[in-house]
């Protein structure tokens, strides 16, 4: 294996490529060989680097230096300077007001600015995610290789359960657990799946995983499928995550190669195939039985439960079926022990959890802080305080069905245990953050109209009841509200809680619920009244969107 | 129905090489049928014919999966399909004024195409890149922090 002196990250989210990263590669590859500095340094697309102003971002170690925006014609001046003569190039690093607490080396940075806590995205933007000999110089494999060779099955079910990892696609059921079901299952034949299909707006944590390193889950679930019994793993990636199908391809068949996939992995009789297979388009496939019969090339439509996936799954065999985010901490909890994990978080909920900070506040982006912090401080720290100096007003938790919290729940410890006592859903951790000028509702409405276009059909609560509170709530935005609608919509509200077959339904009246609870006086503002009193609502008549 | 896309493309040589390439399992439907939009434009009719009959898949199976998904169109699409996200992440830091802007400049609602059949225009969930919101995706380009001036400029790189 190759040690270079200096390595080039290039970012290569989206928006990065929009902006030249791939140019900026080649350029890079060839004003190094130029100099003869190609066995020296190396050059490397990752992924998203959780920065989302500054495109494309090149890093530079191991002096940890970022560039950015880098243009093609500022490479030759950073490979001259830095890469050759060693020299810093401070005109084209990024400004110190632009740096915040948002990417992967910032534990080096102590001191001047608040670090994360990165255990998930311990290597997201620091290793090339197309080379494993990266991944594998940064513990890579460790854990599998651990496992294999001196853990027997339900020791490693035993320390999972220990760590007290809770599930991080939504639901919060612990990881441990479930996984003893699976194992439990009478039959020979099970699954693992990586439900990878992200469709909550807001969420994008696990295309930042998948993307920045997509072996840490080939690995945590090789080493699923050896505690629970399963020799095949499906990965179920969105439609339109290109980039992370692409590079989970190339991982796989180093994986292979390695003997870290395949047959008679580390030597041991332990075999694991992993198939990619790509979604094209739904949000209900994220629901777990759906997300099994989309596999199974039908329609996603969630089947009825019981029977759980954990005995009834893929091909009605026992299924195991985990978040992206939830497989990234295995591999580190296996490699360095329960008792290492749950010295992170809060002892109700050990460990990190990944956040998306979205809305009107000044950085946007990504963190991964431990479990237990406040909104507070997740807004002024990491999203260095609201925009255009404006009010604090209310913030969405855990996507489109999460929760609706005003200015008086901010200090509440972001944990499963301290949200759900506060009947507060923390979800897929996405944070919307929102101002005095949101009205509330325009967020409803936008939020139902969701639910309704996305909704299954299959039962007819939430199909119709999802379609009747989006009405509901155009009409109040359009001044044509009655009182009366607010009795309605709360019993729509606990129809769609209690009549709906599955997830999507049970959670789409939660944002209704939380601002007829929270901010009532201002929906009736716009009946009582028929003002809004943010501005927003036209109180004219508009068309109703078509089923696309 | 013409089997022949304007660019020569022949559905039922999509169809089979589709099937051919992916296999023909059940499992393989939705790969198929993600093939063939992206070589084709769109899957119409005939092309859902074909695959049922290839798979041996009853035609209402292979119709109502097709229908089912966003990615997957069953009707014609315009040269550029432009795919706005309304989600409320976007919607918070401005989507509302872009998608008035976009409506008003193309003068269709959701869900049409122009009458030159130049652009679609469709409306989608979240998109996974909300911290450049606004976001709006035309054919495979992505816009991120896009402001409703910014629009006419953005259309005009098409032809
Ligand atoms: C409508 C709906 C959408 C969901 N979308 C996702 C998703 O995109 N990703 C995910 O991991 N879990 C999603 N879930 C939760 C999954 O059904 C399932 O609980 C989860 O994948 C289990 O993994 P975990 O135990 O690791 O959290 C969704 C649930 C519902 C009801
Ligand atoms: S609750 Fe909604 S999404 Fe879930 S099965 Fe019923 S119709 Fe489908
Ligand atoms: S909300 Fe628009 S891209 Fe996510």
């Amino acid at each position: 294996m190759k040690i270079y002196r200096s390595m080039v990250l290039i970012s290569s989210d989206p928006k990065s490529m929009l902006y030249g990263a791939e140019e900026v590669f080649q350029r890079f590859q060839k004003e190094i060989e130029d100099r003869g500095l190609q066995d020296e340094v190396q050059v490397s697309m990752v992924g998203d680097l959780g920065r989302h102003e500054v495109h494309p971002i090149v890093i530079v170690y191991p002096e940890a230096v970022l560039y950015g925006p880098v243009k093609v014609e500022n490479v030759p001046q950073i490979v001259e300077e830095h890469l050759y003569k060693g020299r810093i190039v401070p005109e084209l690093q990024l400004s110190a007001q632009e740096l915040s607490g948002r990417i992967a080396w910032l534990t080096a940075r102590k001191g001047t600015l608040p670090a994360e806590q990165r255990i998930v995205l311990e290597r997201a933007g620091v290793i090339d995610p197309a080379n494993i000999e990266d991944y594998i110089l940064h513990d890579g494999y460790a854990a599998l290789g651990k496992v294999l060779t001196s853990m027997k099955p339900e020791e490693v079910i035993a320390e999972v359960q220990k760590s007290g990892l809770k599930g991080r696609g939504g639901a919060g059921f612990p990881t441990g657990l479930k996984w003893s079901f699976v194992a439990k299952a009478p039959g020979t034949k099970k699954y693992v799946i990586c439900n990878a299909d992200e469709s909550e707006p807001g969420t994008f944590k696990d295309r930042v995983i998948l993307e920045g390193d997509p072996h840490a889950i080939l690995e945590a679930m090789a080493i699923a499928g050896y505690a629970v019994g399963a020799d095949e793993g499906y990965i179920y990636v969105r439609g339109e995550y290109a980039l992370a199908q692409e590079r989970l391809a190339i991982a796989i068949a180093q994986a292979k190669e390695y003997g870290f996939l395949g047959k008679n992995i580390f030597g041991t009789e332990f075999n694991f195939e992993i198939h990619v297979h790509s979604g094209a388009g739904a949000y209900i496939c994220g629901e777990e039985t759906a997300l099994i019969e989309s596999i199974e090339g039908k329609r996603g439509e969630p089947r009825a439960r019981p029977p759980y996936p954990t005995t009834h799954g893929l091909w009605g065999k026992p299924t195991l079926v985990n978040n992206v985010e939830t497989l990234a901490n295995i591999p580190p909890i296996l490699r360095n022990g329960a008792e290492w994990y749950r010295k992170f978080g809060t002892p109700s909920s050990p460990g990190t959890k990944v956040y998306t900070i979205l809305g009107n506040v000044n950085n946007t982006g990504l963190i991964e802080v431990p479990m237990g912090i406040t909104l507070r401080e997740v807004i002024a720290i990491y999203g260095r305080g609201m925009k255009n100096g404006r009010t604090f007003k209310l913030a969405q938790t855990g996507g489109s069905s999460g929760s609706v919290i005003p200015a008086s729940l901010q200090d509440t410890p972001m944990d499963f245990e301290s949200y759900n006592k506060a009947g507060v859903s923390l979800g897929s951790g996405a944070l919307l953050i929102c101002d005095e000028d949101t009205c509330v509702v325009d967020l409803a409405k936008v939020l139902m109209n969701f639910f309704r276009r996305e909704s299954c059909g299959k039962c007819t609560p939430c199909r119709i009841g999802t379609y009747r509170a989006y009405q509901i709530l155009q009409r109040i935005s359009e001044g044509q509200g009655v009182l009366k609608d607010l009795d309605e919509l709360l019993s729509l509200s606990e129809n769609l809680v209690n009549l709906s077959n599955c997830g999507l339904g049970q959670t789409a009246a939660t944002p209704i619920k939380d601002i007829l609870k929270y901010f009532r006086a201002e929906v009736e503002a716009h009946i009582r009244l028929g003002v809004c009193p943010t501005g927003v609502c036209t109180m004219l008549p508009e068309k109703t969107p078509q089923e696309t | 129905m013409s089997n022949e896309q304007p660019n020569g493309k022949n559905i039922l040589e999509i169809v089979r090489h589709a099937v051919e390439v992916h296999g023909k399992t059940r499992e393989e439907l939705i790969p198929i049928l993600q093939e063939i939009n992206r070589q084709y434009g769109f899957i119409p009719s005939q092309g859902l014919e074909e695959v049922a009959r290839l798979l041996q898949i009853p035609k209402s199976q292979v119709f109502s999966v097709a229908t089912f998904y966003h990615m997957l169109n069953v009707k014609e699409m315009g040269r550029h399909i432009i795919l706005f996200c309304e989600s409320a992440p976007c919607h918070v830091v401005g989507g509302r004024e872009v998608w008035r802007r976009l409506k008003q400049e193309l003068k269709i609602d959701a869900g049409e195409t122009t009458p030159d059949k130049k652009w679609s225009l469709v409306t989608v969930s979240c998109l996974g890149v909300c911290g450049v919101g606004p976001v709006i995706v035309i054919d495979e380009d992505m816009y991120g922090n896009v402001t409703p001036e910014m629009i006419p400029d953005i259309l005009a790189r098409y032809n």
